[in-house]
């Protein structure tokens, strides 16, 4: 980005060869121009017209939208959207910034810590989703173990709820995601001047604080980063439901992104599924706008 | 750095309680893993009778057999053996692709040097935050006019197509980080630009070509969801089969049989983790850290 033109400019000056990097950055180009956002309009298309089992190319305006908001099942995933977000994210920041933080304390075996910390993020969703519902099994998980230790009160009975369910959810995508925020994270904290660090220990500032009102606001960007990162996962959530609890009991795990996978396929509903895209795409574009802010102050 | 000595460290009651947290997340981060590969190699009546905790009487692997070569899943019971063997067939020439597709147009955006390659750049990383399942319906379209829907040449380009702008992101930044002699000593010499990048830039960029097919590798192995939809039957990956198999109601459940399915499943791309551990860092911090 910061390359100086002039160079360029020189070369422009040799006889024309066969330095055409243009063509080949158009023609890639057009592929993801027609598969992504070729894809987009098309759908966007779709979600004007009343398509159920065949898209149908009448347009008939927001009727699509109109039905989604009264559609109990979807208001039910938005809200799922909203618990997964607020407490899947906050889990994740919370606990990878502070393996984070306890890591750069020059422990012992910290490599191996690192590599335990962040594994779950070479593994499936699928298997995460599989290992946490058996975890969770209130006949055979962790309830049963506790109870047979003697804690008979003991209760873990999530998946089993409605009302509960969705926090099964959120215990497995913090322990997914808060590798990814540790590591995002340390490398920050890596990069913190040394002459901060001489500062506080010269004004002999307690640890706790000099964490919490110097070094972590000086990393905001990156914790902004962090979080546009998380969010980004949480609105495609998909693979992690379909195996952890296929969206039950009944819809009360549903998320909007299994709501429209549902409606294109076995529901065949393809005007109302197009409209869900539609308003998860909308999620998506105002995760962009706080994106572009940090790139640009990130390269200033 | 002054540090205080190693004794008086260790008694330091802030760094005891320090290791007993990290530990505590250890455990919690290694409880599924534990879990599955304890229970994989109990027998049923084990896992009823004891806790999920319990070491294995007399462990066995025989229900790694099943699951390998037995297990049903649906009406097939051919145990995940089958998906193993779609899933390398399918993730093996998608990695490779990909990551050429991804250093070619990283590397082309980098040189081409006019406002539009930004322009570009920009609507292609656009492309990372978009959710497949919200262009699901018209790819499937595109792809059944072309003849390529449920068939293992059209899950395979969907991969790369789909990879498109994280790879094109990842080898950008890295190819504009490189000095601009190396592309104009072989424009010097009249090379065209697919010269320069075989010749010149490509077996420069042997690192993070291992970076990009570490990640490439983890992401299409790892996923469901196209594989679900894009594979057909046929061409189903591990993934799909393993919940496949696990949610398969006729018979009995076999719990151990299941986790046992799933540890196969986990396994490529858990060694590939280990064995790589600098690169899928490298790959992660890097596209996480966009711009």
């Amino acid at each position: 980005m910061t390359r100086s033109k002039a160079p360029a400019r020189g070369l422009s000056d040799m006889p024309e060869s066969g330095f055409r990097p243009d063509l080949v950055a158009i023609g890639f180009f057009l592929v993801v121009a027609l598969v992504f956002y070729g894809s987009l309009l098309w759908t966007g298309y779709l979600s004007l017209t009343n398509s159920r089992l065949i898209p149908s190319y009448e347009i008939v305006g927001f009727d699509q939208f109109a039905r989604l908001v009264a559609t109990p099942r979807w208001r039910t995933a938005c809200v799922n959207l909203v618990i997964l977000g607020a407490f899947g994210i906050a889990g994740s920041l919370a606990l990878g910034t502070l393996l984070a933080i306890l890591l750069d304390r020059d422990v012992r075996a910290e490599g191996l810590l690192r590599s335990i910390f962040l594994h779950p993020l070479a593994l499936s969703l699928v298997i995460t989703g599989l290992a946490w519902r058996w975890l969770l099994d209130p006949v055979t998980g962790i309830q049963s173990v506790l109870r047979g230790l003697g804690w008979s009160s003991f209760h873990l009975d999530w998946l089993a709820d409605p009302d509960t369910a969705i926090y099964a959810l959120v215990v497995a995508s913090i322990w997914r995601s808060s590798g990814l925020v540790m590591i995002i994270m340390l490398a920050g904290l890596r990069g913190v001047d040394t002459d901060i660090w001489k500062a506080i220990r010269l004004e002999g500032i307690p640890l706790w604080r000099a964490y919490a009102q110097i070094v972590l606001p000086s990393l905001k960007l990156t914790i902004a980063s962090c979080i546009i990162l998380l969010m980004a996962d949480v609105v495609r959530s998909y693979d992690l439901v379909i195996a952890l609890t296929k969206g039950g009991p009944g819809f009360s795990t549903d998320l909007p992104a299994k709501f429209a996978v549902d409606h294109f396929f076995g529901r065949a509903n393809i005007g109302l599924a197009s409209a869900a895209s539609v308003v998860i795409l909308g999620f998506v574009a105002s995760l962009l706008v706080p994106y572009l802010l940090i790139q640009r102050k990130g390269r200033a | 750095m002054t540090r205080t000595s190693d004794r008086e460290r260790r008694r330091d009651p802030a760094r005891i309680a320090l290791y007993v947290f990290l530990l505590a997340s250890a455990a919690f981060f290694l409880l599924p893993v534990v879990v599955v590969v304890l229970n994989s190699l109990k027998t049923m009546d084990e896992i009823r009778q004891g806790s999920l905790l319990a070491l294995p009487a007399s462990p066995t692997f025989d229900f790694w057999r099943i699951a390998w070569s037995s297990a049903c899943s649906g009406i097939e019971c051919r145990g995940i053996s089958p998906g193993l063997f779609n899933s390398i067939k399918i993730a093996v020439p998608a990695v490779f692709l990909s990551v050429l597709v991804g250093a070619l147009n990283g590397y082309a955006l980098s040189q081409w040097k006019r406002p539009a390659a930004d322009r570009i750049m920009l609507a292609i990383t656009f492309g990372l935050f978009v959710p497949y399942q919200c262009m699901m319906y018209p790819t499937i379209v595109l792809a059944r006019t072309g003849g390529l829907f449920g068939t293992y040449p059209g899950i395979v380009l969907i991969h790369v197509v789909y990879g498109i702008p994280y790879t094109t992101l990842l080898f950008r930044n890295f190819y504009a980080g490189l000095p601009d002699e190396l592309t104009k000593a072989a424009r010097i010499e009249g090379a065209s630009f697919l010269q320069t990048f075989g010749h010149v830039m490509l077996p420069l960029s042997v690192n993070m070509l291992v970076v990009v097919g570490v990640l490439q590798f983890t992401g299409i192995w790892n996923d469901y969801f196209l594989g679900f939809i894009f594979a057909g039957n046929e061409n189903a990956p591990m993934t799909v089969q393993l919940n496949n198999l696990v949610n398969n109601t006729r018979g009995e459940v076999a719990i151990n049989v299941n986790m046992a399915a799933t540890i196969l499943t986990a396994l490529p791309t858990l060694l590939v983790y280990l064995l790589s551990g600098r690169y899928f860092v490298r790959g992660i911090a890097a596209g996480a850290v966009k711009g």
